[in-house]
């Protein structure tokens, strides 16, 4: 279950302790924006040094690398693969070639550390508008690909348009993106809304991105977080009804029934599709997630 | 590893720990610490993990830690030591 990602700086040791214990379903260790030129080197090694003595219980780790047109992002991976992290985030991706020049880096760095091919995943980062019009090759590039995440702030950047609490400017990557997902079977993540403060306001643009079918939503502050997971997390009701479904074509089997219906609904395959992932998030929310190994 | 010029890791900011390596005849290990009369021994014995990992023979360290848990602590000198060698 990924509803939140955090995003926790890579050099600053304070938030790397703590990062585990602000709720949020993923925490993305940040290599690359936040992060100094200078300190690139500094911040690598505090995020390898973290990884290998601090547990993350109960949430996934992802690290954001270098943008792969730097000179940074190998070095990156060459310390931070060996520390097996559930994913690695690579920023800027503009096409199918980008996600394959780092899923073979990285294959060759697991070969090295002795880990099953595919053991790290990738959530690459599209904020540039080429990469938004490559949304599907880029899904569907490599299949180390487990997800992809949209950059609000360097697209409106690359758009040469103002970014809005409203994001009209940004609708149409949310659902390319979303689409080119969804084609490819993977999750989507939606940009972070960068008003800290305001919370009436994310919780409506979490619901919006909810609502075009984003898996779930990063931030930048940990205040934004419970947000976040109460919206992408299904409502008690929603629960129910899954339930009722599963337990009405469990029953409908028994009696050998070809169709069947619910409170006068038919249900259909996308209907029982749709109760078996919130079933699957109920599990995952009250049954607790695995340590992070 | 040689420190061969004097190079810094690290902040001031709590729960971080500034590092000073320069050039020196012998080792030499200063520390200053927040918790100096509980950790300041455990923290020499980090230091000298990590000095020792990157075959350091000489040169002064100096560690002005603000609560920095082991990790960070070997990180910073790390670092330092990486950039006073040359290496990035």
């Amino acid at each position: 279950m990924r509803r939140s990602m955090l995003f926790i700086p890579g050099n600053t040791p304070n938030l790397l302790m703590n990062a585990d214990v602000l709720g949020a379903d993923s925490i993305i260790l940040d290599l690359e924006d936040a992060v100094s030129p200078a300190e690139k080197d500094s911040a690598r090694v505090l995020v390898r040094n973290a990884l290998k003595s601090l547990q993350y219980k109960g949430c996934e780790v992802i690290i954001r690398i270098n943008p792969v047109e730097t000179e940074y992002w190998t070095k990156d991976l060459d310390e931070i693969i060996p520390l097996k992290p559930n994913m690695i985030m690579p920023p800027k991706v503009n096409g199918a070639q980008d996600v394959k020049t780092v899923s073979e880096y990285i294959g060759k760095l697991e070969e090295k550390c002795g880990f099953p091919k595919n053991t790290v995943k990738l959530i690459p980062l599209l904020e540039t508008t080429l990469g938004i019009e490559n949304a599907f090759q880029i899904a569907g590039a490599d299949e180390r690909v487990a997800a992809i995440f949209l950059g609000g702030e360097d697209l409106t950047a690359d758009l040469r348009c103002k970014r809005t609490k409203e994001g009209n400017e940004i609708f149409y990557a949310r659902s390319r993106m979303v689409c080119a997902a969804r084609a490819c079977g993977i999750d989507v993540y939606d940009t972070p809304f960068t008003d800290v403060d305001d919370i009436e306001g994310l919780y409506e643009d979490a619901r919006f991105a909810k609502s075009l079918g984003f898996s779930g939503k990063a931030s930048i502050s940990p205040r934004h977080v419970e947000g976040i997971n109460e919206v992408f997390s299904p409502t008690q009701a929603e629960i129910d009804y899954a339930h009722e479904v599963m337990e009405t074509i469990r029953i409908a089997k028994e009696q050998g029934k070809g169709v069947v219906s619910l409170r006068g609904k038919m249900i259909d395959a996308p209907i029982v599709e749709r109760a078996r992932q919130v079933i699957e998030m109920e599990k995952a929310m009250f049954g607790g997630l695995e340590d992070n190994e | 590893m040689k420190i061969a010029a004097n190079a810094v890791a690290g902040t001031l900011e709590s729960s971080d720990v500034y590092v000073t390596v320069e050039p020196a005849q012998e080792l030499e290990i200063e520390i200053q610490s927040v918790v100096y009369n509980q950790f300041a021994d455990q923290i020499k014995e980090s230091v000298m993990e990590v000095l020792q990992e990157l075959q350091v023979e000489s040169g002064k360290v100096t560690i002005n830690d603000k609560g920095a848990i082991d990790c960070v602590i070997k990180a910073r000198v790390e670092t330092a030591v990486r950039r006073a060698g040359g290496a990035k």
